[in-house]
This record gives C-alpha cells, structure tokens and sequence, in this order.
C-alpha cells in the first residue's frame, strides 16, 4: 500500500479495500520508524492526520461521496502555511510561529479529502538546490544517504521517494521542485505561472513563484495537481482559466507529437555521460512510440543563470522585509527600532539568504536599476521570445532536469557552484512556461536521473501525456530506494 | 565590492553582519557580480523588460468588506504586543 501511490490508495479507501485511519496509522509509522535517518520532516501532525482520517472513513461509512483525494496522505514543504500547525520556512527567523490561516493550496488538498501528515524540510526561504540550508536539520537522498535530496523541496522529494507521503507539495521558483524530483527518482511538476494560488505561500520571487505536486507517479502528480489548481480570488496572479481533467490527458498517444531538443542543453561538456545516455534512450523510446524529434535553438539559454539571480535576489529582498520582528517571528533585543530590524534580521536569516537580500538589494538600490534589474527583465523578455519561436515548431521541450545525479553533501563549496546545479531549470520560471521532470533511468552508481519536459502555457495536459510515455517507456518501474533498509 | 559598499548596502537592507560575515560577503559578492557580466553584454536594444510571465489584466473586485481575521488571532505571534497592538522601540524619543 505504502508503494501504490496517491490515486491507488484513494482508490482502494472508496472501494472499501482499506481504511483512511490503516493508511494514515501505516505511513504515521514508517514516519516514526524511518524519519530519523532520512531527516524529511520537520513537523508531524499525528493526531491531526488521525482526525482527518476518521472523518473520511465516517464519510464513507455513511455512503457519502468521497471527494478525489480522500484519505490519500500527503506531505507539505514548509513553506506553505498551515493553520494551527508550525511553519518555518526551515528558518529560525520563523521558529515556532503558528500560522493563524490555511495556504489556498492546503484548504483545497483538505477539501480534497487528503490527509495532512505534516510539514517537510527545504532549504531556507526555498534558497538553494539541496536542502544543506535549512536552519534545522540535514535531509538525506533515500537511494544514497551520503547525498543530498536536492533543493528546494528536498524533504517533499525525498519524503516520497522513502514512501513517507503517498505524495507531497513543493515549490519552484528556479527548478525547486522539478530539480529534487530528479535527485529522488520521482515526479515533480511545476505548472504554468499562475495555474497554482499562491495565496499563504512563504514568498520569495512573486514573478516566479509556483506550487507544484512531487509524486510516486505521473498519474498521482496529475491528480494532486487538479485537485490544487484554478483562479482564486486572493491571488491577483492566478489565471482565470478551466482547470482540465488532467488525469484524462495521460490516456493520449504521444505519436505525433512534436519533441524539442535544444542544443544549448546537450553540447555541455559538464553534461554527465550517464544522464546523456539516459535522456538519448528517453528520446529513442519516444521516437519508437511515434513522436517527432526536433532540433530546436534556445539561443538566450547561456543568459537565464545571470538574469534568475538579479530577479530572484531582487524580489526576495523586497519580500522579506516583512520579517522585522514586529509582527511575527523571532525579535533580538536592541534601543532603536532600525537597530531592533538590523539585529533582529541579522540573528533570523542564513547565510544563504543573507546573500541573497545582499545581492537583491544592491541590484535594486538608487541608480543601479536600469544597470542589473531592468537589464535581468530584459533579459527574461529575450528568453521568452526563444521559447515562444521554439513553439511555433514543436508541441514539448525536452532536457536533462539536471547537468548530474544527486551530489554528496558539502560538494558544492561555493554560492555559484550550487546555482549552477539548477542551470536546466531556471528558463522555464523566467518565462512563466509548465515544466516537469520524470524519472528515466539510473546511473550506473544506481542514481536516479530526470528528463525535464517543458510545455506551452497552460499545456499542462501535453506535458503529462508526454511525461507518462516516458514514464512507461524508460521509468523506474519497481526500482525503490535501497538507502533505507525497509 | 568593498567592505565599506557591503556595509552600506547591508544597512539599506536592515540586515545587521558581524565583521566576518562582511569580510566573506565582500568577497562572494564581487564573484557572483563577476559571473553577471554576460548580462551587461547582452543586445537588450528595444527590448521591452518583462513584467510578468504570463499575460494578464489585473482583476477588480466589488468594494465590500469581507471577513477577515479577528485582531487577537492576527496579532497572537507578535513578539510583543499591548492588547491588540504591536509593541515596537521607541521611533522618537
């Protein structure tokens, strides 16, 4: 049951197969038996989880409808605010607060009937690519334990990849879900900028921002994914658009369908020779089922790291000037309110983001604007217009999600090295486009590698028809995690 | 970048660093603006900066109050508070 993924174990609660509370009580217990070695969590909500499963064996007791996800238990990135339940940002700026309101995303997955397990662990403020800079504690890869998960949302990949969450809630602002999905041999997927509230998501670059699902499977991504999209009155970003039956997408032939293949992604020599190999069987199994291979240029590709890491830093800055110790957070002691934020904030924030609101405020200081921000807008317009030109010719993009498999902890000693392990991802949050990453293969130290699938707007359903094919073709199949003994 | 650039930015952003941190910021910062440099070179002639990912026409809503949080709940984590307002350091003394 554990294995069977989201769509599976709801389908089986509906059946009457099994109980909300077995479920809950089965992955409650891995959680207990399995977390203090994989390090995913960073908040359990056991009886809460408990509570909402009784419930939805009421429901069905009494032969009422059983909404999509009911019983399915999932895991949040602590970014996402949870009433009654702490959230962090895995910052110690935030130790202990109690958020007063639910995230839109969090209210509909509850709506939804999903079980709420708890909060997972993520680099600070959602600021990095392995999960080393989270205030509290180290997340482990569940194939290799001496590895990172990957970043942003490492607790949410790694938490899936162990079977500690039938599914789980990242986000991706520079390939933050889509990059840890990779590094754990799951499906991530980040939607079309504003598919997704953002709505009681801990901001960091609003022009940027998505929530996405981490699952065991397309269909299960696909599902969560329905389940959280759609306009939402609170967010002036989200889009005023049908959410589509994205698990009737996946029944679709990818024969047809046009593939392409950007050079400026594979003439890289710091590109691995296993994951080379792996997305050249990705292509040729999609080529075998009909699909149209096309080489295609993206010739701005070489500017998305420079231009991210204006943007980015530059609204982050901006976005984390709420944490000032007035009204919520940690406060340090000081005789003048300038010298109470500089201390305050001082004491709060990591390393990492320290540099970040560093960097983001001197891009965005008097005089400097037109030099880096606008010249990053800029940028991001070229950017763009590349992948809009790409489309007039091909239906989906697809890359390596990663230049390399998982990393182990503390190989990336510098800020830039660790930026560059997200080099595949950034264009695609620069230019608000869908993507997605689903395993397609191991290396040969038995590490699990993603093909990286990026769609049209709001074409989510192309890419999960396209992420399904590969997932049938060159997927993992039953090859599970071999790092946690159970 | 200086220490004494990184000071004063390190000030615009309310962000107090210890004589270290500002040492290794100095440092790390000038790398990271270094790497940048390919944006400066960058043809951007007549290229409108992009504003948003995804086209989009902001949306009005009716001017009618709606239920919001009650002042105690909002203001429950507050480091500290007096009643149902935030308490900060004196501003003019």
């Amino acid at each position: 049951m554990i294995w069977e993924g989201a769509a599976e174990i709801a389908r089986r609660i509906a059946a009457g197969e099994a109980r909300a509370i077995e479920v809950t009580e089965a992955f409650l217990g891995r959680i207990a038996e399995l977390d203090g070695k994989l390090g995913a969590y960073l908040a359990v909500a056991g009886d809460a989880a408990r509570a909402q499963a009784e419930a939805i064996d009421r429901m069905r007791a009494a032969d009422a409808p059983l909404p999509p996800l009911a019983g399915v238990p999932i895991a949040l990135k602590d970014v996402l605010v949870t009433r009654g339940l702490a959230t962090t940002a895995a910052s110690k700026i935030l130790a202990g607060w109690i958020p007063p309101y639910d995230a839109t995303v969090v209210e509909k997955l509850r709506a939804a009937g999903a079980i709420v397990l708890g909060k997972v662990n993520c680099d600070e403020f959602a600021m990095g690519s392995s999960t080393e800079n989270s205030a509290y504690k180290q997340t482990r890869n569940p194939w290799d334990l001496a590895r990172v998960p990957g970043g942003s949302s490492g607790g949410s990949s790694a938490a899936v990849a162990a079977g500690l969450c039938a599914a789980s809630l990242g986000t991706d602002t520079g390939g933050s879900i889509r990059q840890p999905a990779a590094l754990c041999g799951v499906v991530g997927v980040k939607p079309t900028y504003g598919r997704v509230s953002r709505y009681g998501v801990v901001a960091f670059a609003s022009s940027l921002d998505q929530v996405g699902p981490l699952a065991r499977n397309v269909r299960d991504a696909a599902l969560v994914l329905e389940a959280i999209a759609g306009l939402d009155p609170r967010d002036a970003t989200s889009l005023d658009a049908p959410v589509p039956r994205y698990v009737d997408a996946l029944a679709g032939e990818v024969a047809g369908l046009r593939v392409g293949l950007p050079g400026e992604y594979y003439d890289r020599e710091s590109l691995d020779p296993d994951v080379r190999a792996a997305l050249e069987r990705t292509q040729a199994a999609l080529r075998e089922r009909g699909a149209e291979l096309i080489d295609i240029a993206l010739p701005h590709t070489h500017l998305a790291l420079p231009a991210y890491y204006l943007v980015a830093p530059a609204e982050a800055s901006s976005n984390l000037a709420r944490y000032d110790g007035v009204r919520y957070g940690a406060r340090a002691d000081a005789g003048s309110l300038i010298e109470m934020y500089e201390r305050s904030r001082g004491a709060g924030f990591g390393p990492e983001v320290k540099r970040r609101i560093m960097l983001g405020t001197y891009a965005l200081r008097s005089g400097y604007y037109d030099q880096y921000y606008k010249k990053a807008q800029q940028v991001r317009a070229l950017i763009k217009r590349d992948f809009d030109k790409a489309f007039h010719h091909v239906d989906v993009i697809l890359t390596p999600t990663t230049p390399t498999a998982a990393f182990p902890f503390g190989a990336k000693s510098s800020p830039i090295d660790m930026y560059l392990a997200d080099i595949f991802t950034l264009s695609c949050n620069l230019a608000g486009l869908p993507g997605a990453s689903v395993p397609c293969g191991l290396t040969r130290d038995g590490l699990p590698i993603g093909a990286q699938l990026i769609g049209k707007p709001l074409d989510e359903p192309v890419l999960l028809r396209a992420a399904a094919a590969i997932e049938a073709a060159v997927g993992l199949g039953d090859q599970r995690p071999r790092g946690l003994a159970s | 970048m200086t220490k004494e650039e990184v000071e004063a930015i390190a000030h615009l952003a309310r962000l107090h660093l210890e004589p270290d941190e500002l040492e290794r910021m100095a440092g790390e910062l000038g790398t990271i603006l270094e790497h940048f440099g390919a944006l400066a070179a960058a043809d951007t002639e007549g290229v409108a900066p992009m504003t948003h990912a995804v086209p989009m026409d902001l949306r009005l809503r009716p001017d009618v109050v709606q239920p919001s949080l009650p002042a105690d709940e909002a203001t429950r984590a507050a480091p500290a508070k007096d009643g149902e307002l935030f308490v900060v350091p004196a501003v003019i003394s």
